[in-house]
């Protein structure tokens, strides 16, 4: 099902760059000269508490805000890299449609119709491929947009907590795709919460404290040995403010 | 006397009487065309002042809006002074038919259906542009996405401005000139002939505008039940 072209990195460059990130909107600084490089293929977890700038790095990243620094994609530079990318938001915007006509708008655009059939299924959501979209649960609508961010065959996948308040069922077919995508080759960045998922999926990860990166380590050495004092208070089960 | 002239007025309906339905096909007919041309400058305008972003869009939402409340005796006027044979238009030879009354209900409803769609629009623009940029649709490709998405909740526009062009009177009979078999539609007949103190044939017609408007608010109740009921609105 997957396919994705690589990203075309060599082994001395990183697949993803980050160099001196700043975000600031309405006179605050909300990302503050974020640095990060990320070699590992897989998983990359981005943690924090609320309000640590998880969403914004991650938006940042696929262009939706207006950000200072410059952040590459196997030494692209981020415009270049977009049409290689995909996001699924927490929120799922879902077009007043079907099932199946979200689905192939996203593939009008850039996707392939014949792969629509199997990614629904994959959602299982192919028995509701005629209802409108926005009259499925909150982890169907959640696993449509999944699906339909496949569909346009990305090298790059973002995922803003795609889990939240999602059922065990939703939770594994979402974490199964993923895997299934991060095996093709695809990088997978990923805004979670939770912790135990955190240990399933992520191969590194990113901790974010008040709009910088405390930590950024493999994710073995993360829950095992975290370093910066944020990152041990978070796992934890501190309040961080 | 009303007994007598809303009877007459009945037996005037249900007679099919020639000069009543002469006058109320030609009241659709115009308000029928102004719509289709302003539907098809309005929603388009809306939706792209909605989801486009330009120095002075604020200054003209505020114009569209402010037009929105323009007497339609000043639109009358206004376009009175273009096809009057001194106007720049008057070449044309327009006045008085009923090329002028529709040019009037176009200037009178597009800005009601455009702000109307605007308002409509914003909304969904709200909800939809994320997506739109994060899948890199141009901003050319989304105008028929929006449009066909909020199409339950365009379609109580467009009725409304159908509402507002065919029960306007002030406009059509300046530029219109209620002539009769020429121009004379429903609201000016039913200005002329109570003037006259002809009261059965004003009020078969005001029965008749009744009902229509009657129709199109249960059109537009219809239409957002069948939206809500298929979760698009």
């Amino acid at each position: 099902m997957f396919n994705p072209q690589p990203l075309a990195s060599n082994l001395n460059e990183p697949i993803l760059s980050v160099s001196g990130l700043y975000l600031n909107l309405g006179g605050q600084t909300l990302l503050s000269g974020l640095n990060l490089n990320c070699y590992e293929a897989g998983v990359t977890l981005v943690m924090g508490a609320n309000g640590a700038g998880k969403s914004l790095l991650l938006r940042s990243l696929h262009g939706l805000l207006p950000v200072e620094g410059d952040i590459r994609f196997a030494g692209r530079a981020l415009p270049e890299t977009l049409p290689d990318q995909a996001m699924v938001f927490q929120k799922p915007t879902l077009l007043r449609r079907t099932v199946r006509q979200n689905m192939e708008f996203a593939a009008s655009v850039d996707g392939s119709e014949a792969q629509i059939d199997t990614l629904l299924e994959e959602v299982h959501l192919k028995e509701k491929a005629d209802q409108p979209a926005r009259r499925l649960s909150g982890g169907e609508q959640q696993r449509l947009a999944l699906a339909r961010a496949l569909l346009t065959r990305p090298k790059i996948l973002l995922l803003d907590e795609p889990t939240a308040s999602l059922d065990p069922g939703s939770v594994m077919i979402i974490e199964r795709l993923i895997l299934e995508a991060s095996s093709a080759g695809v990088k997978v960045i990923f805004v979670s919460h939770d912790i135990g998922q955190a240990k399933r999926l992520a191969a590194d990860v990113v901790f974010l404290h008040q709009g910088a990166i405390t930590e950024h380590s493999t994710a073995q050495h993360f829950f095992s040995k975290p370093s910066s004092r944020e990152a041990q208070a978070y796992l934890a089960g501190e309040l961080l403010i | 006397m009303l007994t007598d002239a809303f009877s007459e007025a009945v037996s005037l309906i249900a007679s099919g009487n020639e000069d009543l339905f002469e006058i109320l096909l030609l009241s659709v007919e115009v308000s029928l065309t102004a719509l289709s041309i302003s539907v098809l400058l309005a929603l388009p305008l809306g939706t792209l002042l909605a989801i486009s972003h330009f120095a002075g869009k604020r200054v003209v939402i505020t114009c569209l809006n402010a037009l929105m409340a323009m007497p339609p005796v000043v639109i009358g006027l206004l376009v009175y002074l273009m096809l009057s044979r001194s106007g720049p238009l008057g070449v044309l030879g327009l006045l008085y038919t009923p090329t002028a009354m529709v040019i009037a209900q176009v200037l009178l409803i597009t800005p009601i259906i455009a702000s109307l769609a605007h308002q409509t629009m914003e909304d969904l623009h709200v909800e939809y542009a994320e997506l739109f940029q994060s899948l890199r649709v141009s901003t050319f490709r989304t105008i028929p996405v929006y449009l066909w998405d909020a199409r339950y909740s365009l379609v109580t526009a467009v009725l409304a401005g159908f509402g507002r062009a065919v029960s306007e009177v002030g406009a059509v009979i300046i530029v219109g000139g209620n002539i009769d078999h020429l121009t004379r539609v429903m609201t000016t007949a039913i200005a002329l002939e109570t003037a006259k103190g002809e009261l059965a044939l004003a009020l078969a017609l005001g029965i008749i505008l009744v009902g229509m408007a009657l129709l199109v608010n249960a059109a537009v109740m219809s239409v957002r039940a069948l939206g809500q009921r298929r979760a698009y609105v």
